[in-house]
């Protein structure tokens, strides 16, 4: 399969806007679990660097995910910046309830683009898992709580392999068509390139208007700013990425996770594009989280930069 | 592509033009777009692991594991790998070896084993051991000429000239190396003139290619667009090569960008060796698995196997005693 070409000089969004996903991604992805007071802190440096969209935390039942134990506090506890969203994940309807109740006014829904990893995850199919976020979306539309759809998967299944983008399309557009306003096309293990990238976002692109999809790439083999990339290329205005590169890979032990926020910033300042991210208050951020989980940067630029 | 004389465009109008010449229309909105076409087929990579990528590490490796590293890269189907410099070992002792590697090595018939001469004392040491291609560095930066080589860019270029001369005598190819193409440690930016200017002299010297150096790899596709789209007016695209650093995490998405704009040359350095000199603790080169990764992912061709690459990687880690920096190579030893 043949990358089709791109013009070099193709218009790139004049602005993008970056969800930071490092405090609920990359926390939970992580294998010590930080105090809630760090979390929470974290949060308020993240707040005050310029982003406008950071997901706080998980409404999935601490059983599952004990890193995100701390939900209503963290909810509760976090300076809320006016401008700023924070939105959260609520896998079902109690999660929404218990989110709306601690205060949340954004939340989140994940569907997979491969059957196996549906089934693995979440222990049931895709179709099903579509239906019982039907609950959440109707709460949602209730409540006037806009949802995001998170499709993960998109270029490649731990299980499966190859994904179809069709596959891909499908699931977003269903997401689309339940309400989500924005459908983050999810690279989970990080196995996608400029190649499987513009193929699937063509696809999906055919199905959900480009101005509602967003990119959130893995870094597990180096790929994700070149996936980027294209995707802005390809119209795409909105980037997932994570503070420090936080939150590692559960299918490649040692391996790096989510793309750094640092490296895609400094990446789209070097391209004249608005983020209106102060790149020093971030890497701020990321140096404190970094020391309380004890462990170096997976950020490029902070790694570099702190040097000088 | 010959320009429209400008008397022509006077006694014409351009809707007539474009009456009767039914090309120009799209001729004219080619030279708009700065790239309609499709990626390359087919990248060459220029493996610098063992000479650039060891020189910049703080561990010696004894010759025996150099010669190893080089044969074990010469087997993926790599067709240049750079072997050694014969720079003074007083300068940069990690190659001191260079003559015991580049006889040592076993040369895989369609491989090239290109070696650094940086002035005719090298360049006659790299001929006596038998080198068939050499590799001079020039710099777009003034001020890292100065530090670096301890001469200005035009003194440099008469040294690389004696070189390239006698080069051309031995019918041995001169590789031409532009370093702070994307920005310097001590200037800061550089102008893509000047990075032109000095590809362009390089290029009319002899030299047969342009490896144009991110050094401390600053860069980002908006700076490689703009510099590319500098040079390749005076060098043709098929001469050029990037040679990208991975310091600020940018390097595949620049050679992403000039393979857009019609690059098919890529240095890069096996399991991503060699730190940045200017960001103690952070890396350097671009690793050749990541940049085989994502190009075999396109659906270009590089007559490399990236499984033996990675093999190579992980022998010269050992010997090292570090971890690769390659983000293909973490993955693919971590995977279940």
């Amino acid at each position: 399969m043949r990358a089709a070409g791109i013009k070099a000089s193709q218009a790139l969004p004049e602005t993008v806007k970056i969800v930071e996903v490092g405090p609920r991604d990359g926390l939970q992805n992580e294998k010590v679990v930080v105090p809630t007071e760090a979390k929470i802190n974290l949060i308020n440096m993240l707040s005050e660097s310029g982003l406008t969209v950071i997901e706080a935390t998980s409404f999935v039942s601490p059983k599952w995910v004990p890193q995100m134990g701390d939900q209503v506090e963290v909810m509760k506890g976090i300076k809320k910046k006016p401008g700023v969203s924070y939105p959260v994940l609520t896998p079902n309807l109690r999660g929404f309830q218990a989110a709306v109740k601690a205060g949340a006014s954004e939340v989140a829904i994940f569907g997979a683009a491969s059957e196996l990893f549906s089934k693995k995850n979440i222990n049931c199919s895709v179709e099903e898992s579509l239906q019982r976020f039907d609950e959440v979306m109707k709460a949602a539309k209730e409540a006037a709580v806009p949802v995001r759809g998170y499709v993960s998967c998109v270029v490649g299944c731990p299980y499966e392999g190859k994904v179809a983008p069709e596959k891909v399309a499908h699931v977003a557009k269903r997401l689309y068509s339940m309400g989500c306003y924005e459908i983050s096309l999810g690279d989970t293990i990080g196995v996608g390139t400029p190649g499987s990238m513009t193929e699937m976002l063509e696809a999906v692109s055919r199905e959900v208007p480009v101005s509602a999809l967003a990119v959130h790439c893995h870094d597990t083999y180096g790929q994700a700013l070149a996936n980027i990339l294209v995707a802005l290329q390809m119209g795409i205005s909105v980037v997932d990425s994570s503070v420090a590169g936080l939150g590692g890979c559960p299918y490649a032990q040692g391996a790096s996770g989510n793309v750094a926020t640092e490296d895609v910033v400094y990446m789209l300042h070097g391209l004249g594009i608005k983020t209106g991210v102060d790149l020093l208050k971030l890497m701020d951020a990321g140096s404190f989280i970094c020391r309380a989980l004890n462990r170096k940067t997976n950020s490029k630029v902070a790694q570099a930069a702190c040097k000088l | 592509m010959g320009s429209i004389p400008t008397t022509v465009k006077h006694c014409l109008s351009y809707e007539q033009l474009f009456e009767d010449y039914p090309w120009l229309r799209r001729w004219l909105q080619e030279e708009k777009i700065i790239t309609e076409h499709e990626y390359p087929k087919f990248v060459k990579i220029v493996e610098v692991g063992p000479r650039d990528g060891l020189q910049n590490e703080k561990e010696i490796v004894p010759t025996g594991v150099k010669i190893q590293l080089i044969d074990m890269l010469s087997a993926t189907g790599l067709s240049v790998v750079e072997a050694t410099s014969f720079v003074s070992s007083k300068w940069v002792p990690q190659m001191a070896d260079h003559t015991q590697v580049l006889q040592g090595i076993q040369r895989a018939p369609l491989t090239q084993y290109p070696v650094l001469t940086p002035n005719m004392q090298g360049f006659q040491d790299a001929v006596a051991a038998g080198a068939t291609e050499v590799a001079v560095f020039g710099s777009a930066s003034e001020t890292f000429s100065r530090q670096n080589i301890n001469c200005s860019i035009d003194e440099s270029m008469l040294r690389f000239q004696e070189v390239i001369n006698a080069a051309k005598e031995r019918q041995i190819p001169v590789r031409g190396y532009v370093s702070c193409a994307l920005g310097c440690p001590h200037e800061g930016r550089i102008e893509p003139s000047k990075v032109a200017e000095v590809a362009k002299r390089l290029y009319e010297m002899g030299c047969y290619e342009i490896s144009l150096g991110d050094t401390i790899g600053v860069g980002t596709p908006g700076s490689m667009f703009k510099m590319l789209q500098m040079v390749k007016k005076d060098v043709p695209i098929d001469a050029l090569a990037v040679h990208c650093h991975d310091t600020y995490g940018q390097a595949l998405p620049n050679i992403l960008t000039a393979l857009q704009m019609g690059v098919s040359v890529v240095d890069s350095a096996v399991a991503g060796l060699g730190g940045c000199p200017y960001a103690p603790g952070s890396t350097g080169n671009v690793s050749t698995e990541d940049v085989l990764y994502m190009l075999h992912g396109m659906g270009i061709q590089t007559n490399v196997d990236l499984n033996k690459v990675i093999e190579a990687g992980d022998f010269i880690c050992n010997a090292l005693g570090r971890r690769t920096n390659s983000k293909v190579g973490q993955a693919k030893s971590g995977t279940l």
